[in-house]
């Protein structure tokens, strides 16, 4: 079984690369209904978190998270960065380790859904990674297994199609923001579903 | 010489605060110090909380600060920095509901009177062109 430390280092990994490797994708998303930037400033950050690996990796986990959390905030850029970097901070804050259950990560990534609504001034139903994050905190909150989250995150982004934007540069458009996938709502996605792979393959 | 309130420009483009920071010159010359920053944190368009909170150290005094900002990106992530200064320093630190030029050239008029950090933030929010 691995640590918390290794599990931290592999879950950097695996998450900095699913975002460099969708980066243009990601970029594409923002381009149609948001500044363009998306995918280049995710990447940005995710790129800092995996240089700071070994020494994230190190650390207890509380302190990690809020190293890479402030890691997020001053080098992602956009209001990204700040949205990104306070839920992951929220996340680990006051928590000595690793979630051991799925209600446990619930509770965490409740904190981590609250503190987003906060910076963000938002909630569900704004076409935001609220829309993904809210349900799978949800689902985890009652024991969801790592299929029924990859399921739930599955119909939450497409359901972001649907959803007229009342948040971010994409409200600016208004109803031209319908049909198309919300950018932070899919970055969401990729980081859940490479964070269930990391935890599939320590099972 | 009047303390004042200093005035700290936050845009997605460095060229639209530095313009911002021009015309607020022209108007209120050298009293009111005014600070502009833009940029993501590879020098394209966007916003970064590192240089936002260097523009707050460095345009900080009791008086307070007026903060104006342009699009969402910008006032997330002065937020983010107001709460990366001092708890006493936060108490004396706003952020301006207002169009960035606009907003920017009327709180520095008011605040080249030695007016308080409330009228300052009034002066910008209150201006419709």
């Amino acid at each position: 079984m691995v640590d918390d430390g290794q599990l931290t280092g592999q879950i950097i990994t695996a998450t900095a690369a699913v975002i460099e490797g969708h980066k243009d994708y990601l970029t594409k998303l923002d381009q149609t209904i948001g500044d363009g930037d998306h995918g280049i400033n995710m990447s940005r950050g995710f790129t800092a978190l995996a240089e700071k690996k070994d020494e994230l990796s190190a650390l207890a986990f509380d302190e990690a998270c809020k190293k890479a959390g402030m890691a997020l905030v001053m080098t992602v850029g956009g209001a990204s960065g700040p949205l990104f970097g306070s839920a992951l901070m929220a996340f680990g804050k006051g928590r000595s380790a690793m979630p051991s259950n799925a209600a446990d990560l619930g509770a965490m990534l409740q904190d981590g859904v609250d503190a987003i609504k906060s910076r963000g001034k938002s909630d569900i139903g704004a076409k935001t990674m609220l829309d993904v994050l809210v349900p799978v905190t949800e689902a985890l909150k009652s024991g969801a297994s790592l299929e029924d989250v990859r399921r739930v995150t599955k119909e939450a982004v497409e359901a972001t199609k649907a959803i007229e934007a009342t948040k971010g540069r994409a409200a600016f458009l208004g109803a031209r923001s319908i049909g198309h996938i919300d950018p932070g709502a899919q970055t969401v996605s990729l980081l859940i579903n490479s964070i269930a792979d990391v935890l599939e393959q320590n099972q | 010489m009047t303390e004042t309130v200093s005035i700290v420009i936050v845009s997605h483009s460095k060229s639209v605060a530095e313009g911002t920071r021009e015309m607020v010159r022209q108007m209120v010359g050298d009293e009111v110090k005014v600070i502009a920053c833009g940029g993501d944190p590879a020098g394209g368009l966007g916003t970064n909380v590192a240089d936002i909170l260097q523009a707050l150290n460095d345009a900080y005094t009791p008086k307070g600060i007026a903060i104006c900002v342009d699009l969402g990106g910008a006032e997330t992530n002065s937020e983010m920095a107001i709460e990366m200064m001092s708890e006493e320093q936060q108490q004396n630190i706003v952020i301006c509901d207002a169009a960035i030029v606009e907003g920017a050239i009327m709180a520095a008029t008011e605040a080249s009177s030695g007016a308080s950090l409330e009228d300052v933030r009034a002066a910008a929010e209150d201006y419709h062109s």
